[in-house]
């Protein structure tokens, strides 16, 4: 177990900067404008949405919608359009891990190419850097507990540069990306249907 | 004993709301979609809702001081210094009330004497011309007009200004049309109300939900900020319609005396509600701006979908409901929404029930989701198109 130092931090909080750093000039470039702001929100709310409707609620012609949804995507600003399934509604068995990894920088690439050695890994769902304790927050899935044990083991405990990791199994699922996925009152709209 | 006798000609003379009969027949239905509520669709935050419980936990369940939670009401003067520019004293100048409804009753209370004239707008919110008519007073109307998109301008201002006006009062943005007063269109009223030395009661309660232009506060123009009466509260901004918490900012001699009705009336406002409107003030901006964001994207799409139908429909700049003129269809107000509900089973509501001056116009409300929208919209269409083939 690594003990966090003030160091450790400044390294990380190093490279945090340089994120930023990117993307104010993304920003400069003006890839991200300020109409897109509600776009992005109204596809992140529905990503099925239908351009028309977009455009209705951007005041936008549809031609115009279309070339902004182009550029976000190749700017990587929009990376997909993906669907949100509650698995363990279904009868397919899926074991879900938080994995924390400990790490140590290299000269030049900092925890880059370290990192890029990990996600690349197929069970890899999420990776995080993280400042604190540990370096790398690693969600991994699998079919079975085995599989995951055996991933984390033979492959991503022996990443040249890592230097310990932690396995936590997923009991229950909550919440994911902003969605509720348990039974929950909330939400549940009991409006009367005419008031002034 | 014939009890109608029994009654006050007060009870007697305010009429029963229009919104009342349509809620009768729409409830009594299967299956509705409606468009027809004046709250937001979305859940109080969490972060408030949390915030009440802990106090309720805690035990702060007494009654608070007849004025509010001191807290509470710096968190308010400081909002409104910070979002509209107006400054107000917790101390003397904030009362926290029963929703903005009780701040309307206790200032127009506060007011008018029997026979003392007020000023309401037309078409505007069912509550105020029975709250005027509750104390005597005599409800002016003025008949706002749709070209104008629903604004108080200043030939129909001094118009309806006589020697015995006492009040008006104001409520931009607007229920039932989201009319919306800029800055400008204020700069050209203003004189008028500083001439004629008259109260301005002015509900911002959909301040937040400003779409275009920053909302501007009528007391932020400094030399009628005295004569003014701001009612604001939590039901909007903050999807707090069920807690019941409203303010008044005013004059602190104005302010006593509605504290006097206040405190024998009411007592105060509900803790818990209080404990949770301070939360909200402090932490939830970012919220609100995220509800606006989406009430903005549902009235483009409302305000196309109606033009597109053929129902004129002006861009309002504000509060959550568009105003669609449906005069083409040659049906009255209340026909439409009458034909609407059991043709398609679609409620809104009637021009009507907000003024005679509502004639030819629904109210829709966009507190739904954008696909709720969509569907309600498409039966719409159905039913338009019926009408024209008729």
């Amino acid at each position: 177990m690594k003990i966090y130092t003030y160091q450790n931090f400044l390294k990380k909080f190093f490279y945090n900067t340089q994120i930023c750093n990117t993307m104010n000039i993304n920003m400069k470039r003006g890839v991200i404008v300020m109409e897109d702001k509600l776009l992005l929100r109204l596809l992140q709310q529905n990503a099925r949405i239908k351009i028309t409707d977009l455009a209705a609620a951007l005041e936008e012609s549809k031609d115009h919608v279309i070339e902004r949804l182009t550029e976000l995507e190749k700017e990587k600003v929009i990376c997909g359009y993906h669907t949100i399934v509650n698995w363990d509604l279904t009868n397919t068995e899926i074991v879900t891990a938080l994995i924390e990894v400990n790490a140590s920088p290299e000269r030049e690439y900092g925890y880059d190419r370290i990192a890029s050695h990990i996600y690349k890994f197929e069970e890899v769902d999420t990776m995080y850097l993280l400042s604190g304790s540990f370096e790398f927050a690693v969600i991994v899935k699998g079919k079975t507990m085995q599989e995951v044990a055996h991933f984390v083991a033979s492959k991503l405990a022996c990443v040249e540069g890592v230097t310990g990791t932690s396995t936590y199994f997923v009991l229950k699922q909550y919440k994911n990306n902003g969605v509720i996925l348990v039974e929950d009152e909330d939400g549940k709209n009991d409006r009367l249907v005419v008031t002034p | 004993m014939n009890y109608e006798e029994m009654l006050s000609d007060r009870a007697k003379i305010i009429k029963p709301s229009g919104i009342r009969k349509f809620f009768d027949l729409a409830s009594q239905m299967e299956g509705v979609i409606s468009l027809g509520v004046g709250e937001p669709d979305f859940t109080t935050p969490w972060t408030i809702r949390e915030a009440a419980i802990y106090s309720i936990e805690k035990g702060k369940t007494f009654y608070t001081a007849n004025r509010g939670l001191l807290e509470l009401r710096q968190e308010i003067c400081q909002y409104y210094k910070r979002r509209f520019g107006v400054s107000y004293d917790p101390e003397k100048e904030c009362i926290v009330t029963v929703g903005g409804s009780e701040g309307i009753d206790i200032a127009i209370r506060a007011l008018i004497n029997p026979g003392d004239e007020m000023i309401v707008l037309d078409p505007g919110y069912v509550a105020y011309t029975p709250g005027v008519e509750l104390s005597g007073g005599i409800p002016v109307p003025i008949t706002l007009r749709h070209e104008d998109e629903f604004k108080l301008t200043p030939d129909l201002l001094k118009a309806a200004i006589t020697s015995k006006t006492k009040a008006i009062l104001l409520n931009y943005p607007c229920n039932p049309t989201g009319g919306f007063m800029t800055k400008e269109d204020y700069e050209k009223i203003v004189p008028i109300l500083k001439e004629a030395g008259i109260i301005v009661i002015s509900d911002e309660i959909y301040a937040e939900l400003s779409y275009e232009e920053e909302f501007c506060s009528i007391a932020s123009f400094e030399e009628i900020k005295d004569q003014c009466v701001i009612i604001n509260g939590f039901s909007k901004a903050f999807a707090m319609t069920g807690w019941r918490l409203g303010y008044i900012l005013c004059h602190p001699i104005l302010s006593k005396a509605m504290l006097k009705i206040h405190q024998y009336i009411i007592m105060s406002a509900p803790s818990p509600a209080q404990y949770g409107a301070i939360e909200g003030l402090k932490h939830c901006q970012d919220e609100v701006e995220k509800m606006r964001d989406s009430y903005k994207a549902r009235r483009n799409f409302l305000v196309k979908t109606f033009n597109d139908m053929g129902l004129a429909t002006f861009k309002p700049q504000g509060a959550f409901y568009v105003f669609p003129c449906i005069k083409s269809t040659g049906l009255t107000s209340d026909e439409f929404c009458e034909q609407l509900l059991n043709d398609q089973k679609v409620a809104c509501v009637p021009g009507t029930a907000f003024g005679p001056a509502g004639e030819g116009f629904i109210r829709v409300s966009y507190a739904y989701s954008l696909e709720e929208l969509k569907v309600a919209t498409e039966k719409i269409k159905l039913f338009i198109e019926k009408l024209k083939t008729k």
